[in-house]
């Protein structure tokens, strides 16, 4: 069974004037199939206003289809018997972790998940705890929240849905606010918790680095997926990519003006080190 | 003429238990018509340092000059300098409110005591210099997209057509496109008018890409000034405190570590295609380096 079905989703939203007046429909997510099988790490990239956050909100029923199905673990997010169970196997990060963040003390903020579960203490303790190690905060679980730096504050967000024991994690443009170092942090424990615990990932960014480890990403356009592929495909794509106001990660660019001065490398290359082993393959080639 | 920070120190909540020092013995010098990025991880002092500029936040000690003026003389009118020093915060989209976009824009102009119509066409023309498109005038700003609302918060502060502009994050949370339009736009208007522009940013490759100059900021402190290629040379060091270096540094320095003989301080796409375009007809010609060989030769 997919983690996540969505088949012919539809979400729209009625506009309204000042005097609240229907002004008319917008069709923000129109309809997306999409399969995401447990342990998959997807991504979803989409210019501001493509739908991509809009569909993100589906996966753990803050939004409900106006049109089609949302299948999270096989339970139909239209139906309201399942919301507490969706929202628990499918947890959710946001970009701003000041947003996110209630507790006084780091262990209290991360406890708050599985308390309002109605977890025995003593169980929260060992979630609390093996949480905060999943996302390397454990030292800092003494802490106030208010004084740790950005992307440390993302990572006991991001530990906060993990004690919860989701099966799947949706972020939400979870870098978008940090600095290199904080985005660093928080790339890594997600990669981190899809690879050893085989918790099923989705991400929403503006960054293309950071998902260049990803199984597919969807590439999101006036609400429909404009491009699904591996990164590799998606990437190879660069002019494709640019009319959907995106991007590609800097080594990729710098590849495909390469190619343009004439160098034989193959498209879509990600990564400094393929770079590098492309253009020793070139020179040894002569 | 500048602005002048001289021994410049700020302390928050200075003479109580709390208090934490955000600037450290500032002392540095922006020429007119300069681009500078400021970077340095969160907490740095970045923020703090260009909310100085325009008497936003008052030095614990030190002195500030602009244009020649202490701008803490009892004589000096903050309020002339805020005119002259432009400062668009982080999402500055949060602080549009007026009922349609061109209003908005008049705000500034407005509040200096200019006339209406004196105050229409500077937003007139903010509006066509951050290149929004003028059926959106009349609009409400809470109806149009992301970057949208951005330029018109920027046109607000354009209106007041300050000398020293300076953006704090202009494009977090845009997407590409639409943050190589506003910096591209920024990089236009400062071509135009001449204005000083402090960009302020997290993310390394736009400042490798627009500036002149980086300021490194770390506990309150500048620790590097310097060109880009200059500042980005010390890109360990860089990460040390958090920081990075663009992604193609790293692709040259694998690339020299490779035996290829690539200038790897280039710090933009076209400068580093441009090296590794002519090592690699340098290296087809003489054959194979012999630092490359020792590196990797037991991968052919």
């Amino acid at each position: 069974m997919e983690m996540i079905k969505t088949k012919d989703l539809v979400y729209e939203y009625i506009r309204r004037d000042e005097e609240g007046n229907v002004e008319g429909l917008t069709t923000a997510v129109d309809r997306v199939n999409l399969d995401v099988a447990p342990g998959e790490f997807i991504a979803i990239l989409g210019h501001n206003g493509s739908g991509k956050s809009t569909l993100a909100k589906h996966i753990n029923a803050i939004l409900y289809p106006t049109e089609g199905v949302v299948l999270v673990d096989g339970m139909d997010t239209s139906q309201e018997a399942y919301l507490w169970e969706i929202r628990q196997r499918a947890g959710m990060v946001f970009q701003n972790p000041d947003n996110q963040i209630i507790g006084q003390v780091v262990e209290e903020d991360v406890g708050f998940g599985p308390e309002n579960m109605g977890i025995p203490t003593k169980e929260i303790w060992e979630r609390v705890e093996e949480s905060l190690k999943a996302v390397g905060m454990y030292e800092y679980r003494k802490h106030s929240p208010n004084k740790l730096s950005g992307g440390q504050k993302q990572r006991v967000s991001i530990a906060g849905v993990l004690a919860m024991h989701p099966k799947c994690i949706v972020l939400d443009e979870p870098t978008a606010m940090l600095d290199p170092k904080g985005r660093k942090e928080v790339i890594r424990a997600v990669r981190a918790l899809n690879q050893v615990e085989e918790i099923t990932i989705v991400l929403i960014t503006h960054y293309m680095e950071e998902i260049v480890h990803a199984d597919r990403v969807f590439v999101m356009d006036q609400g429909r997926i404009a491009m699904a592929g591996t990164p590799r495909e998606i990437f190879s794509r660069v002019e494709r990519l640019k009319e959907l106001r995106l991007d590609v990660p800097q080594v990729t660019l710098l590849s495909h003006e390469l190619q343009k001065k004439g160098l034989a490398l193959p498209d879509g290359i990600l990564t400094q080190k393929e770079l590098a082993d492309e253009l020793d393959r070139i020179l040894a080639g002569n | 003429m500048a602005i002048i920070f001289d021994h410049v120190n700020h302390i928050y909540g200075e003479d109580t238990p709390m208090a934490v020092k955000a600037l450290d013995d500032i002392c540095l010098q922006i020429p007119d018509g300069q681009f500078v990025g400021i970077i340095g991880h969160t907490g740095s002092g970045k923020s703090t340092l260009v909310q100085h500029m325009n008497g936003l936040l008052k030095a614990t000690s030190g002195h500030i000059y602009f244009n020649g003026e202490d701008i803490y003389d009892k004589d000096f009118s903050l309020k002339k300098l805020r005119s002259k020093v432009g400062l668009v915060f982080q999402y500055p989209e949060h602080q549009l409110f007026e009922i349609d976009v061109f209003s908005d824009v008049c705000f500034g102009p407005k509040n200096l005591g200019l006339e209406k119509k004196e105050a229409e066409l500077r937003a007139f023309d903010a509006l066509r210099k951050v290149g929004l498109p003028m059926e959106l005038y009349y609009q409400s700003p809470f109806e149009i997209s992301g970057g949208q609302k951005r330029r018109a918060a920027i046109a607000g502060v354009l209106a007041m057509e300050p000398e020293v502009l300076v953006l704090d994050e202009p494009t977090a949370g845009l997407d590409p496109k639409g943050r190589d339009e506003i910096l591209d736009q920024i990089r236009r208007l400062r071509e135009e008018t001449g204005m000083t522009v402090l960009l302020v940013s997290h993310s390394m490759e736009d400042v490798a890409e627009y500036v002149d100059r980086i300021i490194v900021m770390n506990h309150g402190r500048i620790l590097y000034d310097g060109e880009p290629r200059e500042v980005f040379s010390h890109y360990k060091e860089l990460e040390e405190i958090g920081l990075a270096a663009p992604q193609v540094t790293y692709v040259l320095h694998e690339l020299e570590g490779r035996g290829l003989d690539v200038d790897v301080n280039a710090t933009t796409i076209e400068e580093a295609a441009e090296t590794i375009w002519a090592a690699v007809k340098r290296g087809k010609k003489s054959g194979m380096s012999p630092g490359r060989d020792k590196t990797s030769s037991g991968k052919f």
